[in-house]
């Protein structure tokens, strides 16, 4: 759409994003609250980021979090890769819809229901629940996303460059590894990142598949939460929000700029024909 | 022609390329849902696993066939017999529906307002949508309890206003949980909404009102036909998980607040009853194939058109 | 009198009169279907050795299939691919010694230049110094030197497009696949190029199989033409002979511009045919001999450059001639085109072009004069289908 905004949509859009901020930034402030009552603003401190670090129940929770996060998001997005180069590029075959269903009803499917699937699977399976059903479990829902990420990225692929690598003499298997997944990989890495804060996020379905042992940091919030609001939730809370967002601006100012260089190069580019 | 054609020939690269998701997702997808449903026709026991009658393939045929004997739809039945599980369907629903009419209230202004933003701030403003999506769901559900409850800086805000005398009950109701999942889903009904009037071609409108459309017309003649597509993904976004939500009823609900995740999740950690949760869990299923199914078209349908 | 041939030769380079001659390529009976849809049909060809031969139609003829299907991205449903003797059926893509320009260009986004135009001889593991000097090569062919280390991006459509066939050259393949190779570029350097692709494929005495939908790229560049429709060859000849004798109606009206008169066959000689226009009610007496019998309706397809439109009675006798009031006039800047209403019927029109020959012409043809149409017996060819 052209057309500028007018009063209506500049306010719709200011009102509408501090409503998405406010709660988070005023977590963010009160977690440098001097006083323990969290909502009693008692001056400025650090001191529950100090505590925080004293806190081995804590960090142990977060150890365990980082790397069912890193294993789970990274065989998901292997898997996800893959199921995206089906739905993409497999034509039909039998049982195509169900296969798009599956990668679909995750999406939309509620926690309970496929943690508490997944864990009954488990205990029918004799598995002993603990860091690795975590990750099975995440890995599960995880992939999907990857899928629908990648997915869109290889539904704008120009399938030539693959048959111009064929046609000189490239056999399938290297062309996908020498052409196709360097050119998706923005893609890939989004839907890894996507998987890797899913899994760090998740309390519902890690609760369910976890055993001794494996206490992830979003259950060990929730735990603390439910006993009411502390300081120290909000240090941890905010550590969190401030990696995460660290993490997705500066990969969406790097996607920008190479866009931009891109764009630039195409424009001195323009024109030499002539 | 004969770029649209499907190979017709694969190779064992790719029916392995097939195989393995594939697999992968029947096994810790669907299979588990099969189980799911066996669960629920079992009894609770006093045991590990804590119901009967299990299947060992070890103890023979004849103990399978007994163990299938033991199947019964009991736990059903005493779902409708117990007034807390239809009341909490009804009320998840109920309550799922009214979110996602307040959350699509709410996100059309700001996505209509987006996609008539300068294309320079476009991306972002796309941006400052998606990153609470990437931020913890627990970390913003948990936001809201400082805010919202009696001594919280809502009422803190309002009172030094002058507006309120006394601090409002918010947290612990079901405004609470309300306005908690209209906050956490909020993204989900912008972002296909945003992208559906951003594709919307700013002729049409000149050409609606070229024709003697005013504008206000021009916008429900032509903006909001062309934006449904956008709109229906986003409240099946909304709507599907909210359904099942647990999070946001557990912190910020109160004891009136029924809803079936909730339930779900008590009946299996508190009441450890392993069978009635997994009735629970089928029936919510059911509920929900409906409009999952309807949304997969949905998403299908668009995906083949993007093609 | 001199013998007559048909148009200008464009190289004294004829292996398909031959008989003695082996095809370099040949399809046998090639089918190829999509579900119902029949992409080729029944299709039989025979190309020879350093031929630069072209596949011509429009979209769905079935010319990017029939040359998808050499270079093995299609597997033919029916009938046989030969090259160079060898029998291409069951060899995958990557191994057969094609090598095809893509109408998209096709190029590895994330290579430069010189990684795009090796990529082909890594894969063949030749030894590095060869590779640097085959690719060096190329990029001097196509005078590209200067760019080797820029990414496609960094390109303009015409150098893209050299790097595209460079790389498509590097390997020196059997033969060369183009398809719409020139199709993005814009017109001036779309007719540069054409010239540039001749030199090209007679300095490197290579097979050049092209595909297009444009008729005056597929005369310039090529040797021989294939018109394609609907899956099937309807005339395989050199361009000049596509042009000045078209075997169809098809052929006739898809190549240049044409005058389809509706005819009937009065008398038939060894020296030639006498015929009457349906329309129009004039006689037209030709030099061509027909198999259709008297009383049967053909075609008579002339191109209006070989009509002369005139304000009275030509001087001299004329063979053919006929009456008509101007009806419409096109002015092109080195042509006119004039469209003659020779009947009752608005529709009933005969056009004629015109060279501008000078600058400056007293008293033109206008509209609704009364003019005069003539044309030699040479001039057109009787159709029957």
């Amino acid at each position: 759409m052209t057309r500028g905004p007018s009063w209506f949509n500049v306010t719709s859009i200011v009102l509408g994003f501090s409503f998405l901020y406010l709660p988070i930034v005023l977590l963010v402030i009160y977690s440098f609250n001097e006083s323990r009552l969290v909502t009693v603003w008692g001056g400025f401190s650090t001191k529950w980021y100090v505590e925080l670090l004293q806190n081995d129940q804590l960090l142990d929770a977060a150890w365990v979090t980082l790397r069912v996060a890193f294993v789970s998001a990274s065989v998901a997005t292997v898997l996800g890769t893959m199921a995206a180069l089906v739905l993409v590029r497999s034509g039909r075959f039998m049982g195509r819809s169900m296969f798009s269903g599956m990668i679909f009803a995750p999406l939309v499917m509620p926690e309970v229901i496929l943690g508490l699937s997944l864990l009954l699977l488990f205990v029918a399976m004799d598995q002993a629940r603990g860091f690795w059903t975590v990750i099975i479990a995440h890995t599960t829902f995880a992939m999907c996303y990857v899928a629908v990420v990648v997915q869109s990225r290889l539904v704008g692929f120009d399938k030539s460059v693959e048959e111009a690598a064929e046609d000189l003499g490239c056999p399938p298997i290297k062309t996908f590894f020498l052409i196709t997944l360097p050119i998706i990989l923005p893609g890939v890495i989004a839907g890894w990142m996507l998987a890797f804060t899913l899994s760090l996020d998740d309390l519902v379905i890690a609760s369910f598949t976890t055993g001794p042992g494996a206490t992830t940091l979003p259950m060990k919030i929730y735990s603390q939460v439910r006993l009411g609001v502390t300081p120290e939730i909000n240090a941890v809370c905010t550590i969190l929000v401030v990696l995460v967002s660290i993490g997705v601006i500066a990969a969406s100012i790097a996607t920008k700029r190479q866009q931009v260089q891109r764009e630039r190069d195409e424009r001195a580019a323009f024109g030499a024909d002539g | 022609m004969s770029k649209a054609a499907s190979k017709s020939k694969r190779g064992l690269g790719g029916w392995g390329l097939i195989a393995v998701p594939y697999f992968w997702l029947l096994i810790f997808f669907l299979a588990p849902f099969l189980i799911v449903f066996k669960i629920s026709l079992s009894q609770v026991a006093v045991a590990i696993p804590p119901y009967f009658p299990t299947f060992d393939l070890a103890e023979g045929w004849q103990a399978f066939r007994e163990g299938l004997s033991e199947l019964s739809l009991e736990n059903y039945v005493w779902l409708t017999e117990d007034a807390l599980y239809w009341k909490s369907y009804v009320s998840s629903v109920y309550i799922a529906a009214v979110s996602t009419l307040i959350t699509l209230l709410i996100g059309y202004p700001i996505a209509y307002g987006m996609a008539r933003s300068p294309e320079a701030w476009r991306p972002t403003l796309l941006m400052l949508v998606i990153l609470p999506f990437w931020t913890s769901f627990l970390i913003r559900v948990y936001a809201w309890i400082g805010i919202l409850k009696n001594e919280g800086l809502l009422n803190q805000f309002l009172m030094m206003l002058g507006l309120i005398d006394e601090p409002l009950v918010i947290l612990n109701t079901n405004a609470a949980v309300y306005i908690g999942i209209v906050y956490s889903y909020l993204p989900f009904l912008v972002l296909p909404l945003y992208a559906s009037l951003e594709k919307l071609d700013g002729s049409l409108l000149e050409a609606a009102e070229d024709l003697g459309c005013p504008p206000w017309k021009a916008f429900w003649k032509i903006t909001v036909p062309l934006s449904l597509p956008g709109v229906i993904a986003g409240c099946f976004l909304v709507f599907i998980p909210a359904v099942g939500e647990f999070v946001i009823p557990d912190l910020l609900g109160g004891s009136e607040t029924l809803m079936i995740g909730k339930t779900l999740w008590v009946e299996f950690f508190n009441n450890r009853d392993w069978p009635v949760s997994s009735a629970v869990a089928v029936i919510l299923l059911l509920i929900l194939v409906i409009p999952i199914v309807l949304f997969q078209n949905q998403q299908q349908k668009m995906a083949e058109k993007n093609q | 009198m001199a013998k007559k041939t048909i148009g200008p030769v464009r190289r004294e380079f004829v292996p398909w009169e031959d008989p003695e001659q082996t095809p370099f390529i040949e399809f046998r009976n090639v089918t190829k279907k999509f579900g119902d849809f029949v992409a080729v049909n029944n299709l039989s060809l025979k190309i020879y050795k350093r031929e630069f031969f072209a596949l011509l139609g429009g979209s769905g003829c079935g010319k990017t299939t029939l040359m998808r299907m050499l270079a093995g991205f299609e597997t033919p449903t029916s009938g046989e691919i030969f090259l160079d003797g060898q029998d291409l059926s069951g060899i995958p893509p990557f191994r057969r010694p094609s090598n095809m320009m893509f109408q998209s260009y096709a190029l590895f986004p994330h290579m430069s230049v010189e990684k795009n135009i090796a990529f082909g001889l890594e894969q063949d593991n030749l030894p590095k110094s060869e590779i640097d000097d085959r690719v060096a090569e190329m990029l001097r062919l196509t005078k590209l030197e200067q760019f080797a280390k820029r990414k496609p991006h960094q390109l303009s459509g015409g150098q893209r497009q050299r790097v595209a066939l460079a790389r498509s050259l590097a390997k020196r393949p059997k033969v060369l696949l183009l398809d719409e190779p020139l199709g993005a570029l814009d017109r001036k350097l779309r007719e540069e190029t054409q010239f540039e692709l001749m030199a090209l494929q007679e300095d490197l005495k290579m097979t050049f199989l092209i595909v297009t939908h444009d008729q005056e790229e597929a005369m310039t560049v090529a040797d021989r033409i294939a018109v394609m429709d609907r899956g099937e060859l309807v005339q395989v000849a050199t361009p000049s002979e596509i042009y000045e004798a078209p075997n169809s109606k098809f052929v006739a009206d898809f190549i240049g511009d044409v005058n389809l008169i509706e005819a009937k066959v009065l008398e038939k000689a060894d020296t030639g045919t006498r015929m009457q226009a349906v329309v129009g009610d004039f006689a037209i007496d030709t030099e061509q001999t027909t198999a259709a019998s008297v009383g049967d309706t053909v075609w008579y397809a002339i191109r209006p450059e070989k009509v002369r439109i005139a304000q009275g009675q030509p001087e001299g006798s004329v063979t053919n001639q006929i009456g008509g009031i101007v009806w419409d006039i096109a002015y092109l800047g080195d042509v006119s085109i004039f469209h003659a209403k020779v009947g009752e019927d608005d529709h009933d029109i005969l056009r004629a072009t015109k060279a501008n020959i000078s600058r400056m012409v007293e008293n033109p043809i206008t509209w609704d004069e009364n003019v005069v149409l003539t044309f030699d017996r040479d001039a057109g060819v009787i159709l029957t289908g």
